[in-house]
């Protein structure tokens, strides 16, 4: 069972708030998936490469890095889905 | 025949013969839509004003004597991951409850210009992250044939939307069998395309390597109409690609010709047929397959040892490590739900995700972010990935000897309300015949094929990469007999 540190650890990092009652219950499903991934231990795969995308390569998709122009509509609906928002500037929590 | 039971291809004829108008056809989906969907839920939004103002387009343009395309007039549901320009967009979570599409996915684009009439937004698991509906964040939808048990998932809303004649064809999205195992569960045909057949473009994202949007449709006939609409390369996904399809109108098709059928090579997988399969679902899948058989198809024996309970593993470390980092977007900054509480930036992210997102999100992130996390990086996602390459290899072997697979879609059909909701892994493994095919790219279908009681039964069809159009023909075969 991986431990109630190690769960608030990665909730940390995905930025997810939990409730003590979830972390516990996390605690419970996550080691329920983690061990049934047991099933990969014993495959041999030593000499396989890693497949991160099952039709082609990386390399095929890469487009030239030019900007495609999209119409001020779009720009604006887009801005104007931002909760907060000063003119076309979109309002974060000081950072610094 | 009621207006509600007609496929594309005889609403299509009944359009262009002028026999009803496009307005009476859409008023007749959106008035059962108000008086049954009550008991089923498979919508989330109803955009009658938009149907109807794209019904009188279309009847103009018929009663102008124009020619119309297939699709043109046909009332048709979209699954709520997929954007429709000023139409609210949840993907089933109460993160974006309020979120207003701002474009138009690839795939409306196309639909739109062909002249489909979106008759609304389907319900369907949080980020179509679920088997069974029931991590909708709003409501779970309910199988028509049975409305104590679930429609599957994620596509819920959109399978329960076409078997309850609620629309005529509807769009799911197919990550790991959230199209064909909803089509199994309501008794309809559900399409998944090779990975990049259709534009993701406008598709929210789960795993992106994985993810494909599809029609649910009546027939098999109907799924290559609308698949070939909704298909081709488009400059906004750089994943998608060209299939064979659009240039196999000369091949013959849908009829059991002797010499097609009879060069047919049809592999069964033993591990889809091995343990855990309800016997009674093995039984009607088997003599679908029989059928083929008895026509004269030659049915070798294949195996695909990585391709049951490995695939499924696999999918489980991909999945969500892939979705953990999509879903980092839902920040409350851009759009969605946010907190009114957050005391600085960080506290701002814990509360507006931990407020949004359902128990099955959250799960996913959460593994998804502890399999990319140092320590565990190899031993999880680089295995994985791994395998992921053992997989495919296992396919390309197989398809040097046979023409399509032939395998069951679920190992039981719909299951209660509730019944797997507690014990993640259970409901994960409802799923077990699905994830190879994603994990693969492959293109899938799943067709009905029987009854138990009164619960459907569907089997699936794999093709290898882009060869859509031989599991088209390989199925209207079936459907035709």
């Amino acid at each position: 069972m991986i431990s109630k540190e190690e769960v608030k650890h990665i909730a940390k990092l995905a930025r997810l708030g939990l409730t003590p009652k979830e972390i516990e219950k996390m605690q419970k499903d996550l080691s329920l998936v983690l061990d049934y991934f047991n099933l990969l231990k014993d495959i041999d795969v030593s000499r396989v490469e890693p497949t991160s995308h099952s039709i082609s390569r990386l390399g095929s998709f890469l487009r030239e890095d030019k900007a495609i122009k999209r119409s001020p509509k779009e720009v604006q609906k887009l801005i104007e889905a931002a909760p907060e928002k000063e003119g076309r500037y979109i309002r974060v929590k000081e950072i610094l | 025949m009621e207006l509600e039971d007609l496929t594309i291809k005889k609403a299509h004829q009944g359009l262009i013969e002028k026999e009803f108008s496009v307005t009476d056809l859409t008023k007749t989906f959106l008035e059962r839509i108000k008086k049954l969907d009550k008991d089923f839920r498979s919508f989330l939004t109803v955009t009658e004003e938009l149907a109807l103002s794209q019904s009188k387009e279309i009847d103009s343009l018929i009663s102008a004597g124009h020619e119309i395309p297939i699709l043109a007039g046909i009332p048709c549901a979209i699954k709520d991951n997929i954007l429709v320009e000023s139409v609210r967009c949840t993907a089933g979570s109460r993160i974006l409850e309020n979120y207003l599409a701002s474009y138009d996915a690839t795939c409306i684009k196309r639909l739109k210009k062909e002249g489909a009439i979106i008759l609304g937004k389907t319900n369907m698991d949080e980020f179509a992250m679920g088997s069974s509906g029931e991590n909708s964040g709003f409501f779970p939808t309910k199988n028509p044939h049975d409305l104590e048990r679930v429609p599957g998932g994620s596509s819920s809303g959109s399978a329960a939307a076409v078997a309850a004649n609620l629309a005529i064809f509807a769009l799911g999205s197919d990550t790991c069998g959230s199209i064909r195992q909803p089509a199994s569960f309501c008794g309809v045909v559900g399409f998944k395309p090779t990975y990049g057949a259709v534009s993701r473009y406008g598709l929210i994202a789960m795993a992106s390597s994985l993810d494909q949007i599809g029609p649910i449709t009546k027939t098999v006939e109907d799924a290559e109409l609308v698949f070939k609409a909704i298909s081709g390369k488009d400059l906004l996904d750089s994943t998608s690609a060209e299939s064979r399809i659009q240039n196999s109108e000369a091949t013959l098709r849908g009829v059991a010709s002797d010499s097609r059928i009879q060069n047919l090579k049809i592999g069964l997988p033993k591990e889809y047929f091995a343990k855990g399969i309800d016997p009674a679902v093995e039984k009607i899948v088997k003599s679908a397959i029989k059928k083929y058989e008895d026509l004269g198809a030659k049915i070798e024996e294949v195996g695909l040892p990585y391709s049951t309970s490995i695939s499924l593993a696999t999918y489980y470390i991909i999945m969500p490590s892939e979705a953990s980092a999509n879903l980092a977007r839902y920040d409350g900054i851009k759009y969605g739900h946010f907190t009114k509480e957050g005391k600085d930036l960080f506290d701002f992210y814990l509360k507006s995700r931990k407020e949004g997102f359902g128990q099955e999100v959250k799960r996913r992130i959460m593994l998804g972010t502890y399999a990319l996390s140092a320590g565990y990086y190899d031993a999880y996602y680089l295995r994985a990935q791994k395998v992921r390459t053992l997989i495919k290899e296992d396919f390309d072997k197989v398809f040097k000897k046979v023409d399509v697979l032939m395998t069951p879609v679920s190992p039981t059909p719909a299951f209660k309300l509730g019944e797997k909701m507690t014990d993640p892994l259970s409901m994960y493994l409802s799923d077990i015949y699905m994830g190879a095919v994603n994990l693969a790219g492959l293109p899938a279908i799943s067709i009905p094929c029987g009854k138990i009681g009164k619960l459907p039964v569907n089997f699936q069809i794999i093709g290898n990469k882009f060869e859509e159009n031989k599991i088209f023909e390989v199925g209207l075969f079936f459907e035709n007999l």
